[in-house]
């Protein structure tokens, strides 16, 4: 069922299509973050934004990724930027919701200890408020990783490079062993992508493995 | 931080708060404090006490400008806290909240440290001098590298009074800080303080809704009443002998039995005749006697009659003679069936056994004192 011969033939491709699919898994997850984050900032600080923001987000990911990408085919052609963009945004739309209600985890009583030991409002945001919200926050990035590897295959489907051009070409040519080692490794890809996450959560946040409410 | 930050105040001088007729009213008309004038004293403890909604916790929340006053002025020092930067001042007052509040993300030593890091302090003193205070605040050194998480309420509480000390600021703020915990750690925990108080000398203002602790800590004692009117702002004796109003004395409640516990225990006159070691034979006796160890320790007591030693009414009960104050003798001697209170020294040697005729007599030159 599975011809070696073919993936050892093919194996600097399948690699080429490895690494590409990872690209266009994370470039949008570190370009998300960066995106929702103020965004999130800002909806806690003027909360009349959150409502707005939180529609935008939720009507945007109702659009199927693959309605997204044939949309900007027309001004981003056949590159990278057709598959990113969209899923960029889904990520952005994800991490929101996790980015503020990270922040507003902070417990009152530690909000009010660091004001009253004179925090100005920034500073608190960003070394109490923003540290206390990262697991949550990791938590989102790890949903949005792992969803944008699923995600990404479709983008074979519009011309745009990743391990979904090997479920193609097998489709195509009633061909199993591609169609199997892309979702072996698109699952690989998924599985390490977690693990390195939560390893980072682990080194980033060692106060909050086994945190206990009072 | 580049430049050490200016210090709000002079951190060696406790500076005294002065209420300058301040009101808090909200927007939506209800007032929160209305004029009150008070001074807290340079270096001493001043308890606010009142039913909840009084005003107290507003009152104490205006000295940092957690909230900011409607009208009138209140002095640090001599200077109007409202020509501080906010934040300025705020880390020149220490502050301590019910549950601590302690930053959950950060260990303990870096929770201690805030403020000095905050003032531009370099982190490794900041972390060296949060060392010395981990200890002075009754905490193990091994508990630095810990999280909040990983502590007790109590353990946590005494960080949270650390973080508090740590920029040496001349007043110290605590907000009710002691009413979560449960009354044994509560009571350490007040004996730590005043323990503490006596080492730096701060300007304390304290919050409580508990008439005992207000008692037990306060040099002086605010009862502020519905409205966030202050009834009466006086020493805990005179609070307790010469309440202003009925409100007052309906909030002290059973006001004799608390004095009990302001009353020294340093004049009281004591008996040693009635203690008999546990190596010497009895001799029939027709009253109680107590039998002490060969260190003078408190064993059991021997009914009259009684020609041998058994183990069947252990004492239970002493008190320190000068560190306990009356109410602790008084228990002593309730707690025993021969109605004598066991005095013994700080090494719980007995020192003597006080009865109703002894205490009689202390409490009545006690009384006297007082009224004079």
């Amino acid at each position: 069922m599975l011809d070696t011969a073919w993936i050892w033939r093919n194996l600097p491709k399948i690699w080429d299509l490895l690494v590409q699919h990872a690209v266009l898994s994370y470039v949008p997850v570190v370009v998300g973050l960066l995106i929702a984050l103020p965004v999130g900032i800002a909806c806690v600080r003027w909360r009349w934004c959150y409502p707005i923001a939180l529609a935008a987000s939720s009507a945007f990911f109702a659009i199927p990724s693959l309605a997204l990408f044939v949309l900007l085919l027309p001004y981003t052609g056949l590159t990278a930027a057709t598959a990113i963009i969209p899923l960029t945004l889904y990520t952005a739309s994800l991490l929101l919701r996790n980015i503020v209600d990270g922040i507003r985890s902070t417990d009152d009583s530690v909000r009010q200890a660091a004001a009253a030991m004179g925090y100005r409002p920034m500073r608190r945001l960003v070394s109490i408020e923003l540290p206390i919200a990262t697991p949550l926050i990791l938590g989102g990035l790890r949903v949005a990783a792992v969803a944008n590897i699923s995600m990404v295959p479709v983008a074979s489907v519009i011309g745009v490079a990743s391990l979904g051009d090997l479920f193609i070409d097998g489709t195509q040519r009633f061909f199993a062993t591609p169609i199997i080692v892309g979702i072996v490794l698109t699952a690989v890809l998924a599985l390490i992508t977690d693990l390195v996450l939560v390893s980072v959560q682990r080194v980033l946040t060692p106060w909050g493995q086994t945190r206990r409410s009072k | 931080m580049t430049k050490p930050a200016v210090r709000a105040h002079s951190a060696e001088t406790p500076a005294s708060v002065t209420f300058q007729s301040v009101t808090k009213r909200y927007p939506d008309g209800t007032i929160g404090v209305d004029g009150i004038d008070l001074v807290c004293e340079a270096g001493k403890i001043t308890v606010f006490v009142g039913p909840s909604g009084c005003g107290k916790t507003t009152t104490l929340r205006m000295i940092n400008r957690m909230i900011s006053p409607s009208s009138g002025t209140i002095l640090i020092g001599d200077r109007d806290s409202a020509t501080f930067d906010e934040a300025q001042l705020r880390r020149g007052i220490g502050y301590v909240i019910q549950n601590a509040g302690l930053f959950p993300h950060r260990t303990v030593i870096d929770n201690i440290a805030t403020v000095p890091v905050l003032l531009g302090v370099n982190r490794r003193e900041a972390r060296a001098a949060a060392m010395e205070l981990l200890e002075r605040v009754g905490l193990d050194a091994s508990l630095a590298k810990k999280y909040p998480y990983q502590l007790s309420g109590g353990q946590q509480q005494r960080v949270g009074v650390a973080r508090a000390l740590a920029a040496d600021p001349p007043v110290l703020l605590m907000d009710e800080p002691f009413s979560a915990i449960d009354p044994v750690v509560r009571a350490e925990l007040q004996d730590e303080l005043l323990r503490l108080q006596r080492e730096i000398g701060k300007t304390v203002i304290f919050v409580t809704h508990d008439m005992d602790e207000a008692i037990r800590l306060a040099d002086r004692i605010v009862v502020f009443q519905r409205g966030g009117t202050i009834a009466q702002s006086d020493t805990p004796e005179r609070l307790l002998i010469e309440p202003a109003s009925p409100f007052v004395r309906d909030f002290t409640g059973d006001s004799g039995i608390k004095w009990l516990s302001l009353m020294s225990t340093e004049q009281i006159a004591s008996g040693s005749s009635r203690l008999v070691s546990e190596r010497d034979s009895l001799t029939p006796s027709d009253e109680w006697r107590l039998s002490v160890d060969d260190a003078g320790v408190a064993q059991y007591w021997i009914a009259p009659g009684q020609v041998e030693h058994t183990l069947a009414t252990p004492c239970r009960r002493t008190f320190v003679v000068g560190l306990d104050p009356m109410r602790a003798a008084l228990d002593s001697s309730l707690m025993s069936p021969a109605g004598l209170a066991v005095a013994t020294d700080e090494s719980q040697r007995v020192l003597g056994l006080v009865d109703f005729a002894q205490f009689d007599a202390a409490i009545h030159r006690y009384r006297s004192t007082a009224h004079a």
